[in-house]
C-alpha cells in the first residue's frame, strides 16, 4: 500500500530479442518483493521472460519544460530516419 | 497382489494427494478479494490456482483408474466428509493472514521436499504431476518463507500473531509425517513418498527459518491426527457444504 | 526566446495536441479540470474493478466444477489486477492509492453501481461475465483511444486480458440453456435481473450527463454514453437469441431505418435509488472493502517495520 510501501516501475521483456518495455507500477517493500509481485501482477499470462523493477523515485525523467532543448535539435536531422530516403519499390524493403 | 488391486491402491493415494491440494487451494481461494493489499491478493490467488490445478491432476488420474463416468469433479463434489482423506492441517479455517502464511510456510517447506521425492516415483503419472508441482512449490516456499521473516521480525503485533498461529498449527504437523499401511506399502514399492523420512530435513529447515524470524519453536505437547482415515475436524463439513452446494442442490447436471 | 506562456496559451497548445490525437503524458502541462476529470474517471474505474471482485468472489467457493472454479478465480484475480493497473495509471497524476481509497470510503469517489446488485445464483456468474463485462468491454475498447497516455495504455492491456471474461460468462449461460428446466430458468432469471442494470452502466443519456461534453472535447471519453449503449444492445440481441434467452424488454425491436435496435426506457428512478445507497448490497460492499483494508493494516505495518530493521542492519554492517 502507498501508505507504507514503495512504488516500483515494472518493465517486461515479452520475448527474447526484444527490449524491456514499461508496463506499469506496483507497491512493494523491497526490490525482491517487487519482482515477485511483478510476476504475479503483470505476467499472469506468461507475458514476460524477464522482468525489471525500478524504484520509481530512482528514475530521472527529462522535464517537459526542457522538452524543446532536449528533443528539438534532433528534429532537424531527418536524414537519421530511414523514411528520409525514397528508394525504388524493388529495393524498398531495405 | 493383482494388478487391479495395485491400481486401486494407487488411486486411493492419488485421491489423498488430490484432497490435500483441493482443501488447501479452497482455503486459499477464500482470500481472493480479502488480501491485505492488492498485490498480495493477486499473489495468494495464484497460489490457490496452483493448488486447485494440482488437485485436478491427481483427481483426473484417479478418474482414469476408476474409469466409467468418473471425472475429477466426482471426487471433489460427490463425496462426504468421511470420504475425504486430506491432512487435517489443510481444512482449518484461514484465520488471519499470519495463520494462513504460517500454514503455507510449514506445508510449503514440506511440499517441496515431498514433490521432489515424488518426481522419482515409479508411477509415471504421479511423477509427472510432481515435476510440475516442484516448480510451483519452489515459488510458494520463497514467498511464504519471506513472510515468516517479515511477520516474525516485523512489529510486536505481527510477531505475536505469527507465534500464536504457529502454536495453533503445531499439533497438526506430526500427522503429516506418519504413514499408514497403504502409504507404507506404496513407499516400499517406490511409488509413494516415505514422508516419515522427510521429517528430519523439514525440522532443520523450519528451525532455521524460525530462528531468523525470531520465532520460538512451539511446544510438542499436543497432536491431532485422523485425516487420512476420514476423521476430520468440524470445519471440513462446512467447507464441503459450500464447495458442493450447487451440485448437491441440482444433481446430475452439466455446468 | 523563453517567454512564460499564459494560461490561455497553454490551454490552446494543450487542446491543439489533443485535436492532433496526441496523448497527454503525466508531466505535461494540463488544465486543472482535465487532471481532475481524468483522475475522477480513472479512480472510479479502478474502484469498480476492485469492488467488482466482491459479487463474483461471492461464488468462488461455490463454483459447481473445479474447472469453473479455476476460471472464476482467475477472472476475479484479473479484476484485481485491472484495478491495480488503473490505480497505477492514476498515481501518475500524483494521487496515491491510499488517498483514492480514502475518497472511496468517505463517499467522495464512486464505483459502478452495478456492483450493488447481489449475485444470488450460479447463473449470475454467467450474466455478469456476458453482460456486465460485455458492457465494460464496449466502454473500454473505446477508452483505448482516450487522450491520457497512462489510461490509454492501461486500457489496451485490460482489453487484451478481458476478452476471456465475457466469453466465459456467455459459456456459462450457454451450458445452462442446454440443461434442465431449472437451469434454463436460472439463466433467464439472471438475465432478467442483470439486463437493465447493465444498460445503466453506460450512465445517463447524453442530454443529462454532466461530464460528457467536456470529456468528449478533451477526448477523455471517445464515444458518448448513448452511442456505447446502442452498441451494447445491438451486439447482445443476437447473442441472447442464439442460446434461446429472451431480453426482458418488450420495446426491443430492429429499426431498419436507423440500422440499430430500438429499446425501451431505462428506469432512471431505480438507477438513482441504487446510486444513492438503496441497492441491496451498497453497504455490504463498502463494509467489506473497509474491513479488508483495516484487517490488512497490521500486515502492512509489519512490512514497513521489517524493511526498516533490515536497513538499519545493513547500515550497521557498513559502518
Amino acid at each position: 500500500m502507498s501508505d507504507h510501501m514503495k512504488l516500483y516501475e515494472v518493465f517486461l521483456r515479452s520475448k527474447r530479442g526484444l527490449d524491456h518495455k514499461h508496463v506499469g507500477s506496483l507497491h512493494a517493500e523491497d526490490a525482491q518483493q517487487a519482482l515477485e509481485y511483478a510476476r504475479d501482477v503483470y505476467t499472469r499470462r506468461s507475458e514476460g521472460v524477464s522482468i525489471w523493477v525500478v524504484n520509481s523515485s530512482d528514475i530521472v525523467a527529462s522535464q517537459e519544460d526542457d522538452c524543446e532543448s532536449f528533443y528539438d535539435p534532433h528534429d532537424d536531422k531527418p536524414y537519421r530516419h530511414a523514411t528520409h530516403y525514397q528508394l525504388p519499390d524493388e529495393v524498398n524493403n531495405m | 497382489m493383482t494388478d487391479n488391486n495395485a491400481k486401486e491402491i494407487i488411486k486411493q493415494y492419488a485421491i489423498r494427494l488430490g484432497d490435500d491440494a483441493l482443501v488447501q487451494g479452497h482455503r486459499l481461494s477464500e482470500w481472493c478479494r480479502n488480501g491485505p493489499f492488492l498485490e498480495e491478493d493477486l499473489a495468494l490467488t495464484n497460489v490457490a490456482l496452483d493448488f486447485i490445478g494440482r488437485a485436478r491432476m491427481f483427481y483426473s488420474y484417479a478418474a482414469d483408474i476408476d474409469g466409467g463416468d468418473y471425472s475429477e469433479d466426482s471426487y471433489a463434489y460427490q463425496r462426504d466428509c468421511r470420504d475425504f482423506t486430506n491432512l487435517l492441517i489443510h481444512e482449518l479455517p484461514g484465520g488471519d493472514f499470519a495463520f494462513t502464511m504460517a500454514r503455507q510456510y510449514l506445508m510449503d517447506e514440506y511440499s517441496l521436499m515431498f514433490m521432489e521425492r515424488l518426481c522419482d516415483s515409479s508411477d509415471e503419472t504421479l511423477a509427472a504431476v510432481a515435476a510440475k508441482s516442484v516448480k510451483e512449490s519452489r515459488y510458494h516456499l520463497r514467498r511464504s518463507r519471506d513472510w515468516m521473516l517479515r511477520l516474525g521480525d516485523g512489529t510486536q503485533e505481527s510477531h505475536k500473531r505469527l507465534q500464536k498461529a504457529l502454536g495453533d498449527l503445531w499439533g497438526y504437523m506430526p500427522e503429516v509425517f506418519e504413514l499408514d499401511d497403504l502409504e507404507q506399502g506404496l513407499a516400499d514399492q517406490g511409488i509413494a513418498v516415505d514422508s516419515a523420512a522427510l521429517k528430519g530435513g523439514w525440522e532443520k529447515a523450519v528451525r532455521a527459518t524460525f530462528s531468523e524470524a525470531t520465532i520460538d519453536v512451539p511446544a510438542d505437547d499436543w497432536s491431532v491426527r485422523g485425516g487420512r482415515q476420514g476423521m476430520h475436524t468440524e470445519y471440513l463439513g462446512h467447507m464441503l457444504s459450500d464447495l458442493q452446494f450447487v451440485q448437491r442442490a441440482y444433481p446430475g447436471q452439466e455446468w | 526566446m523563453t517567454r512564460v506562456l499564459t494560461e490561455a496559451e497553454l490551454e490552446e497548445k494543450f487542446q491543439a495536441r489533443i485535436d492532433a490525437e496526441e496523448k497527454i503524458e503525466p508531466k505535461d502541462w494540463m488544465p486543472d479540470k482535465y487532471r481532475k476529470n481524468v483522475l475522477r474517471q480513472m479512480s472510479q474505474h479502478a474502484h469498480s474493478e476492485v469492488i467488482g471482485m466482491q459479487p463474483e468472489g461471492n461464488w468462488i467457493t461455490r463454483a459447481p466444477t473445479l474447472h469453473r472454479k479455476c476460471i472464476l478465480l482467475a477472472k476475479v484475480q484479473d479484476e484485481g489486477g485491472h484495478g491495480l493497473y488503473l490505480y497505477s495509471a492514476a498515481e501518475t497524476l500524483g494521487t496515491s492509492r491510499e488517498e483514492m481509497n480514502d475518497a472511496l470510503h468517505d463517499g467522495r469517489a464512486k464505483y459502478a453501481s452495478i456492483f450493488n446488485y447481489p449475485t444470488v445464483t450460479w447463473a449470475d456468474m454467467g450474466a455478469i461475465g456476458w453482460l456486465v463485462d460485455g458492457a465494460a468491454i464496449v466502454n473500454q475498447v473505446s477508452l483505448q483511444r482516450t487522450s491520457y497516455g497512462p489510461y490509454s495504455r492501461g486500457m489496451v492491456r485490460i482489453c487484451k486480458e478481458e476478452s476471456f471474461h465475457q466469453r466465459q460468462g456467455y459459456h456459462i449461460m450457454m451450458v445452462l440453456m442446454r440443461g434442465s428446466d431449472e437451469q434454463k430458468n436460472m439463466a433467464q432469471d439472471a438475465l432478467n435481473r442483470f439486463w437493465w442494470p447493465s444498460m445503466m452502466m453506460f450512465g445517463p443519456h447524453d442530454t443529462e450527463s454532466a461530464h460528457t461534453a467536456q470529456s468528449m472535447k478533451w477526448k477523455i471519453k471517445r464515444q458518448t454514453n448513448d452511442e456505447l449503449r446502442q452498441k451494447f444492445v445491438d451486439q447482445s440481441v443476437k447473442q441472447a437469441e442464439v442460446i434461446g434467452l429472451k431480453i426482458p424488454d418488450p420495446d426491443l425491436k430492429w429499426n431498419e431505418e436507423r440500422g440499430h435496435y430500438d429499446f425501451g426506457e431505462i428506469d432512471w428512478e431505480e438507477f438513482k435509488q441504487v446510486v444513492n445507497g438503496n441497492g441491496l448490497c451498497n453497504r455490504q460492499r463498502m463494509a467489506h472493502h473497509i474491513k479488508a483494508q483495516e484487517e490488512g493494516k497490521w500486515v502492512r505495518d509489519a512490512i514497513t517495520a521489517y524493511e526498516e530493521k533490515k536497513r538499519q542492519r545493513a547500515d550497521q554492517a557498513a559502518a
